[in-house]
C-alpha cells in the first residue's frame, strides 16, 4: 500500500502538476489528490474519452493499441496512462 | 220517482199511517173522514224530503293517504386533522469516496503504477521543458483581427441642438443600447429640451438615424442606466437633480416614476445612476443616484409615480478619513461633490465614489454614522466614507471596480491619468498618463481580467491590455474625426465583443472588439492577482 502512495506522491511532486488520480475500469476514481467533485468529473469524462480513443486506434489498425493520451488545452495539459484495469490521470500546468 | 220511493218506504209501516199521510193536505170539500167512490182526485204534490238520501248521504268513507315519511338525516363533517412532515435531503453522496474503497485494490494497482510511472514521469518532465506549443493558438471561432465600427447611431434633432451623448447603457439582454443627450460643457441651467434614445441592434432593418425609442426630457440628461432584469426600464439623472425612471416599451407614456423637486431631491446635477437589489429582496431593485451636491441617495418606486427616498448618504469634508494629505477643511460643513460611483463585484455593500476633489473614496452602504449636513431630508443621511485614496490632479470623472479581483479598481479624471488602485492602500498601484486632455470614462472589460477601456477628450477610445503593455494602449480607435471628446463608453456584458461609446457630436458608435479583447488567455487571472499583490508589498 505504501508503494502506491509513494508513487503517487512522486508523480504529484513534479513541476506544474495540479492533480493526480487513479480510475478503475468502470470509471470510478480510487485515488485522487483533488477535491471530490472535480475528481468525479474528470474521472467520468476522461474514462469515456480514453475508451473512445482506444477504440479509434484499434479500429484503424487492429494490431495497434493506445498507450498514452495527452490533451493540450489553453490552461492545462491532461495526461492519461491507460491499462486493462486502471487509468492514471495527471493534470499539469504547461510551462510558462 | 218520488212516489215510487214513497211507496216502497211506506207500506211496511201500516195502512193507517199511510192513509193519514196520503190525505194530509188534500183540498177536499167532503172532508177527510168519509171515503167517497172512485173519482178523479187531484192530489196535491206531496213532497217528502228524502231521508234515504240524507241517510245515504252521510255515509261517507274517510280515507286518508299519506306519502311515506321523508327521511332526513343530519350529518356533520369537519376536518381538523393536519399532518406535519419533515423532509430533508442529504448532501449528495459522491459517486465514490476514493479513500474508503482504496483498500480493496490489490497488488494490481501497485503493479499498474509501477508500469506507468516511468512513462508518466518522462512525459511530465518533457512537457515542462517543451516549447512545442509556445505561441500556438487554436482558432476555434472566427477571428476578428481588428476593432471595427459596427454602427454609427444618432438622433438628428438632438444633434441639431448641439447636444452631447452624456451616457450610454446596454439593457439586460444586451441587444438594446440607450443613450442620454445632454451637455457637459456649458455648466449652466438651461431650458433646452433633451432626449433619451434607444436602438435595438438585433432588430432587422435598424435605422441608425432613427432610434427605436425616443423620450423627450425637459432638462439635460446626465446619466442613464438600464434595469438589471427589466429590458425596457431605464433610469436617468438630470442636470436639475431629478431622477426619473422610464419604460421604453410604452412609447405614448414612458414615464414610470420621478423624484419630483422636493427637499430630498438632489440640488446639483446627478452624475451617475445605478440599480441595486433591495436588501432582503433580490428580485426588486432600487435606484442609486450620486450627484455633485455630495449626496448619494437610494430611491424606491412608490405609488403615484413618485420615487420615494429610502436611504441616503452625504459627504462632508469634515467627515472624510484623513489618511492622505488633503487641504485643511474650512470651517463648517462643506459637501464633497460625487461625480462617479462603482460597486464592488464581490461585496454588495462596498462602493467607490469619484469626487470633484479628485480623490476616490471607499464607502459602505452599511455605514451608521450620521452625516454633518444642514440640508433637510426625510430620512437621516449617513456618512459613508471609510477610506480616502490619493488624489488625482483634478476631478475624477469615472471609476470602475474590477469584475475579477475584489481589491482592484480604476479611476480616470481631468488630469488625463488612469489610476489603478488597490482597496488596501492609498497610493495608486499604477498611474498611466493616457492623454493631454481630460479622460471622461474608464471601464474594465467584463471578460478579460487585464483589459480596460478609456474614453479620452481627444476623441479616442483606448483599449488597454495590461498583459501586453502597461504604458501605452494596445489599440486606440478614433471615434470622432475632429478630435471632439468621447464622453462615455460601456462594454456589453451579454455580447461581449461589443463596446458602445458616445461623444460630443451626439453620436453613439458601437465597436466590435477584436478577438484578443474577448477571449481570456491562459494564466490571466493569476497575472491579475500578481498585479494586485506585487505592488501592495
Amino acid at each position: 500500500m505504501a508503494e502506491v502512495e509513494e508513487t503517487l506522491k512522486r508523480i504529484q511532486s513534479h513541476k506544474g502538476v495540479i492533480g493526480t488520480m487513479v480510475v478503475n475500469a468502470e470509471g470510478i476514481p480510487i485515488r485522487t489528490t483533488l477535491d471530490n467533485s472535480t475528481t468525479v468529473q474528470y474521472a467520468g469524462l476522461l474514462h469515456q474519452l480514453t475508451v473512445k480513443a482506444k477504440g479509434t486506434v484499434r479500429d484503424i489498425d487492429p494490431q495497434n493499441d493506445l498507450t498514452f493520451l495527452r490533451i493540450r488545452s489553453k490552461k492545462h495539459e491532461i495526461m492519461v496512462a491507460p491499462d486493462k484495469e486502471y487509468l492514471l490521470i495527471v493534470i499539469q500546468n504547461p510551462c510558462e | 220517482m218520488a212516489t215510487c220511493a214513497l211507496r216502497g218506504q211506506l207500506f211496511p209501516a201500516g195502512r193507517a199511517g199511510a192513509e193519514a199521510l196520503a190525505t194530509r193536505g188534500i183540498a177536499s170539500p167532503e172532508g177527510p173522514e168519509r171515503p167517497g167512490p172512485l173519482q178523479d182526485e187531484t192530489l196535491g204534490v206531496a213532497s217528502v224530503p228524502s231521508q234515504w238520501r240524507t241517510v245515504q248521504g252521510i255515509r261517507g268513507e274517510t280515507k286518508s293517504c299519506q306519502t311515506a315519511s321523508i327521511a332526513t338525516t343530519e350529518v356533520s363533517a369537519q376536518t381538523w386533522k393536519h399532518a406535519d412532515a419533515e423532509v430533508q435531503t442529504e448532501a449528495p453522496e459522491p459517486v465514490s469516496v476514493p479513500s474508503s474503497v482504496s483498500w480493496s485494490d490489490g497488488p494490481g494497482l501497485a503493479a499498474f503504477l509501477r508500469r506507468v510511472e516511468p512513462m508518466v514521469t518522462r512525459e511530465l518532465n518533457k512537457n515542462w521543458q517543451s516549447h512545442a506549443f509556445d505561441g500556438f493558438e487554436v482558432n476555434w471561432a472566427e477571428q476578428q483581427p481588428t476593432v471595427t465600427c459596427l454602427h454609427t447611431l444618432g438622433y438628428p434633432p438632438a444633434q441639431a441642438q448641439g447636444l452631447h451623448v452624456t451616457s450610454v447603457s446596454w439593457n439586460t439582454t444586451g441587444s438594446v443600447v440607450g443613450c442620454a443627450y445632454g451637455r457637459l460643457d456649458d455648466g449652466d441651467w438651461s431650458t433646452l429640451k433633451s432626449f433619451v434614445c434607444a436602438w435595438n441592434l438585433d432588430r432587422r432593418g435598424l435605422k441608425p438615424q432613427q432610434p427605436s425609442a425616443v423620450v423627450e426630457v425637459p432638462s439635460a440628461v446626465m446619466c442613464l442606466a438600464f434595469h438589471p432584469t427589466q429590458p425596457a426600464h431605464v433610469a436617468g439623472g438630470l442636470y436639475s437633480g431629478e431622477v426619473l425612471v422610464w419604460d421604453l416599451s410604452r412609447p405614448e407614456d414612458p414615464l414610470l416614476w420621478r423624484t419630483g423637486l422636493t427637499d430630498d431631491t438632489h440640488t446639483d446635477p446627478v452624475y451617475q445612476v445605478l440599480w441595486l437589489p433591495e436588501p432582503r429582496h433580490s428580485q426588486r431593485f432600487q435606484v442609486l443616484s450620486a450627484a455633485a451636491d455630495g449626496k448619494v441617495l437610494l430611491w424606491q418606486g412608490g405609488t403615484g409615480g413618485r420615487l420615494r427616498l429610502s436611504a441616503g448618504f452625504a459627504l462632508a469634508v469634515q467627515q472624510l478619513p484623513r489618511n492622505t494629505k488633503l487641504k485643511k477643511p474650512p470651517r463648517g460643513e462643506t459637501e464633497v461633490g460625487a461625480t462617479a460611483v462603482a460597486f464592488s463585484s464581490f461585496d454588495s455593500s462596498l462602493f467607490v465614489l469619484g469626487t470633484e476633489g479628485g480623490f476616490p473614496l471607499k464607502c459602505s452602504l452599511a455605514a451608521a454614522e450620521a452625516a454633518l449636513t444642514r440640508m433637510p431630508s426625510s430620512v437621516p443621511l449617513r456618512a459613508p466614507a471609510q477610506f480616502t485614496f490619493s488624489p488625482h490632479g483634478g476631478p475624477v470623472y469615472s471609476v470602475s471596480c474590477s469584475p475579477f479581483h475584489r481589491n482592484l479598481f480604476l479611476s480616470a479624471g481631468t488630469d488625463g491619468h488612469v489610476h489603478l488602485y488597490s482597496m488596501l492602500q492609498a497610493p495608486p498601484l499604477a498611474s498611466l498618463r493616457l492623454t493631454h486632455k481630460y479622460l471622461f470614462a474608464v471601464r474594465w472589460s467584463p471578460v478579460r481580467p487585464l483589459v480596460f477601456a478609456a474614453a479620452s477628450g481627444e476623441g479616442e477610445v483606448q483599449l488597454f491590455d495590461l498583459q501586453k503593455s502597461s504604458q501605452k494602449p494596445t489599440v486606440s480607435v478614433k471615434q470622432t474625426q475632429d478630435e471632439r471628446p468621447v464622453y462615455c463608453l460601456e462594454f456589453n456584458c451579454q455580447q461581449t465583443q461589443l463596446l458602445a461609446a458616445g461623444d460630443a457630436q451626439g453620436t453613439v458608435k458601437v465597436w466590435r472588439l477584436s478577438t484578443e479583447f474577448t477571449e481570456q488567455g491562459p494564466r490571466e487571472r493569476e497575472d491579475l492577482d500578481q498585479l494586485a499583490a506585487e505592488v501592495a508589498t
